[in-house]
C-alpha cells in the first residue's frame, strides 16, 4: 500500500524540471496540466503537494512558488497532473504553460490521506478546488478494495469537478450543486445521515469548504466517525522552514499551531478548526 | 583547486555559505546534501514559549517578501531534546541564534547553551517583530554594547551580532557590538515594512508591520556591509537578498567574510549549495586560489586592492 507507506514516512522529495505534456482548459475556470515526471514525483502519496516555481508573465510576477495538492501521480506512465483553477499570480502563469515548456516543481511534500485497514466504505465529501485533492484518495480506496460513496459540491455542474476521475475508480458519485439547491448543508447532512444508517460510512473525508468540513466534524462527533481533512494555507518555502502556514488545531483540549506544509496538509477531522 | 575556507568570527569554515536564521530546518534535508554548508545557523530560539504572530505571516511584493512569523518559539527544552541533537548529526558548525527581551535574558539564555555541539552564539538584537514599534536592542549604540558586554561575560563560545537595518547609524552599532566583545556581525536583518490589500483595506500581514528580505534589499544591505567592514575589524557577515553565487561575491567584495541566504531557499531549496558550486566556478575563472582574498577586495575606494584578481 504504497499511500499508507507515504503516509507514515515521507518519501523523498526533489526539485525537478518536469516537461510539460498538456494543460488545458477543462471549463471556463479549470485547467488540467499533465507534467512528464519521474520517481519520485509520480510516487505522490493521495493528498500530497508539489510547490510549483508558477512561471511570470508580463504582469504578474509571483514571487514565491504555489503550493499545489496532486490531482493524480501516475507511476506507470511517469506523469503527475494536477486541476487547477485559474484564479491568481501563481495560476495564471501556469495557465500560459504549453505542451514541450518545463516547469520546476518541488515534491512530493507534506503527509498525505491515509487509510485504516479495518475501514471498508468512506465517505467523500469535496467542493471547488477541494475535488480535484480529493480525486487520488478514491484511487487509492480503490486499490484497497474500499468502498467510496462521493458527494461532489460546487456551484453548478459546469463547474463540479472530477466526476469521471472518481466514476473511473469504482466511486458511488452523487453531485450537488447551489443551482438546484442540493448542496445546501441541511441537504448535505440528510445525504450524511443515510450513508451512515446504511453502513457506508467507516470514516469521513473533507476539503474546500469550512461548512462541510463543520458538517462532517459534528456528525464524525455524533457517530464516532473518524476522519481527516486536507487543508490550505497560504505557503512560502513548503519544507517547514518559515512557519508561515500554520494554522490552528485542538490537540488534548488545547489550541496548538501546526504547519500545513510539513505536519499536513491532511489532518485529523477532529483537530481541524474552521475558517 | 581553489581554497574556499574561511575564518569567521571564531569559527574556521569550509564554505562562506550559511543559511539565515528562519529559513533553515530539518525539512531541508530532503532536498539539499546539508554536508556541504559551511555552517548551520538555527532559527532564533527563546527561553520564552512564542506562538507567533497571527496569519497571514508573509506577503510577497516586488521582488521580494513581508514577513511577520513572529519567532514562534518552544523553549530551551525542546531545543536540547530535539533541535541540538538532529544538528549534531553532521559535522558542520552549528550557529545557535538567540533572542530574548532583555539584555539579562540573552546573557541567561547564551550561557544555558555553552554545550557539545554548539559552535558559536548568533544573538538576534535586531528582530524588528520583537519590540513595540519594530525597536530593538540593535537600533541603538548603547543597547548594542550593553547587550553584548553581557553576552560576552556570559559565554566563552564565539559570539555573532545580528544587526538590524533599521538604523541610520549601522557603523556606530556595529563598532559597538565590537566593543562589548562580539567576534563577528551579522548585516543585517529585514528592513521593517508593509503592504496593504486595496480589495480589501487591511493590511497583508496579520501584524500589520513585517520584514521585507529578498533581492529587493540588496543594494541597501550591501552598502551596509560595506560601511560596517570599514569601521570594525571583526568580520563582516553578509544577509540580504543573496541568491546567486554572483551576490555573494558582491558581498564580499564590499566586505563580507562569509554570506547567509536566506529567502533564495524559499524559491530555490538548493540555493545554497548552488551558489557553493557558483563560488567554485567563478574562482576558477578568475584564477582566484583562495576565496578569502575576495573579502573587501572592492576597487576605487581607498583601500588595497586585490592582489592576483586582476585579469
Amino acid at each position: 500500500m504504497p499511500a499508507l507507506a507515504a503516509a507514515a514516512e515521507p518519501a523523498a522529495a526533489v526539485d525537478l524540471l518536469a516537461p510539460v505534456i498538456a494543460n488545458d482548459w477543462v471549463n471556463d475556470e479549470y485547467k488540467h496540466l499533465v507534467l512528464e515526471a519521474g520517481a519520485p514525483a509520480c510516487l505522490a502519496g493521495a493528498g500530497q503537494f508539489f510547490h510549483l516555481l508558477c512561471p511570470a508573465t508580463g504582469a504578474d510576477q509571483p514571487f514565491f512558488r504555489r503550493p499545489m495538492s496532486t490531482y493524480r501521480a501516475d507511476e506507470a506512465a511517469g506523469r503527475v497532473e494536477f486541476l487547477y483553477k485559474v484564479t491568481g499570480r501563481g495560476t495564471r502563469g501556469l495557465a500560459t504553460l504549453r505542451p514541450g515548456d518545463r516547469l520546476r516543481m518541488l515534491g512530493p511534500l507534506g503527509i498525505g490521506f491515509s487509510l485504516d485497514a479495518t475501514w471498508r466504505n468512506i465517505v467523500v465529501l469535496g467542493r471547488g478546488v477541494g475535488l480535484a485533492t480529493l480525486a487520488p484518495l478514491a484511487a487509492m480506496a480503490a486499490r484497497q478494495g474500499v468502498g467510496v460513496t462521493a458527494i461532489l459540491s460546487a456551484r453548478s455542474l459546469a463547474h463540479v469537478m472530477s466526476v469521471s476521475a472518481f466514476n473511473e475508480m469504482g466511486a458511488r458519485t452523487i453531485v450537488v450543486t447551489d443551482t438546484d439547491g442540493s448542496s445546501a448543508p441541511c441537504r448535505v447532512e440528510t445525504l450524511l445521515r443515510g450513508l451512515i444508517a446504511a453502513g457506508r460510512a467507516d470514516a469521513f473525508f473533507t476539503c474546500g469548504s469550512n461548512r462541510l468540513l463543520e458538517l462532517m466534524q459534528r456528525l464524525g462527533a455524533e457517530h464516532g466517525i473518524p476522519g481527516q481533512v486536507a487543508l490550505e494555507q497560504q505557503m512560502a518555502c513548503g519544507l517547514g522552514m518559515c512557519f508561515c502556514c500554520v494554522r490552528p488545531f485542538r490537540e488534548g483540549g488545547r489550541e496548538v499551531h501546526k504547519r500545513v506544509c510539513w505536519d499536513g496538509p491532511v489532518f485529523p477531522l477532529e483537530e481541524a478548526m474552521g475558517w | 583547486m581553489v581554497d574556499l575556507a574561511v575564518r569567521v568570527g571564531g569559527l574556521a569554515l569550509a564554505n562562506p555559505v550559511m543559511p539565515a536564521s528562519g529559513t533553515f530546518a530539518e525539512g531541508l534535508e530532503r532536498v539539499v546534501r546539508l554536508e556541504r554548508l559551511g555552517a548551520f545557523v538555527t532559527k532564533t530560539i527563546t527561553s520564552e514559549l512564542r506562538a507567533g504572530n497571527p496569519t497571514p505571516r508573509v506577503a510577497e511584493t516586488a521582488g521580494g517578501m513581508l514577513n511577520s512569523i513572529g519567532i514562534p518559539s518552544k523553549g530551551v527544552p525542546a531545543f536540547l531534546e530535539h533541535t541540538l541533537p538532529f544538528w549534531r548529526r553532521w559535522k558542520v558548525p552549528l550557529v545557535v541564534s538567540i533572542s530574548a527581551p532583555t539584555a539579562q535574558g540573552f546573557a541567561e539564555l547564551a550561557a544555558a547553551l555553552d554545550l557539545p555541539g554548539v559552535a558559536a552564539i548568533e544573538a538576534n538584537i535586531s528582530c524588528p517583530n520583537i519590540e513595540a514599534d519594530g525597536h530593538a536592542f540593535a537600533m541603538d549604540p548603547a543597547a548594542t554594547l550593553d547587550v553584548v558586554r553581557r553576552l560576552r561575560d556570559a559565554t566563552r563560545l564565539p559570539l555573532w551580532a545580528k544587526l538590524t537595518p533599521n538604523t541610520g547609524a549601522i557603523a556606530a552599532i556595529a563598532r559597538a557590538a565590537e566593543e562589548g566583545g562580539a567576534d563577528a556581525v551579522v548585516v543585517a536583518n529585514t528592513i521593517l515594512g508593509m503592504a496593504v490589500d486595496t480589495e480589501t483595506f487591511r493590511p497583508r500581514l496579520g501584524n500589520v508591520m513585517g520584514g521585507l528580505s529578498g533581492p529587493a534589499i540588496k543594494p541597501i544591505v550591501l552598502r551596509m556591509v560595506h560601511q560596517c567592514h570599514k569601521a570594525v575589524s571583526v568580520p563582516v557577515i553578509g544577509c540580504g537578498g543573496i541568491a546567486s553565487a554572483e551576490d555573494a561575491i558582491e558581498y564580499m567584495l564590499a566586505g563580507a567574510s562569509a554570506v547567509q541566504v536566506g529567502t533564495a531557499t524559499f524559491l530555490q531549496p538548493t540555493a545554497m549549495t548552488d551558489i557553493i558550486d557558483g563560488l567554485d566556478a567563478w574562482c576558477r575563472r578568475r584564477g582566484i586560489a583562495c576565496i578569502a582574498d575576495l573579502t573587501g577586495a572592492m576597487r576605487g575606494d581607498d583601500d588595497v586592492l586585490l592582489a592576483g584578481a586582476a585579469s
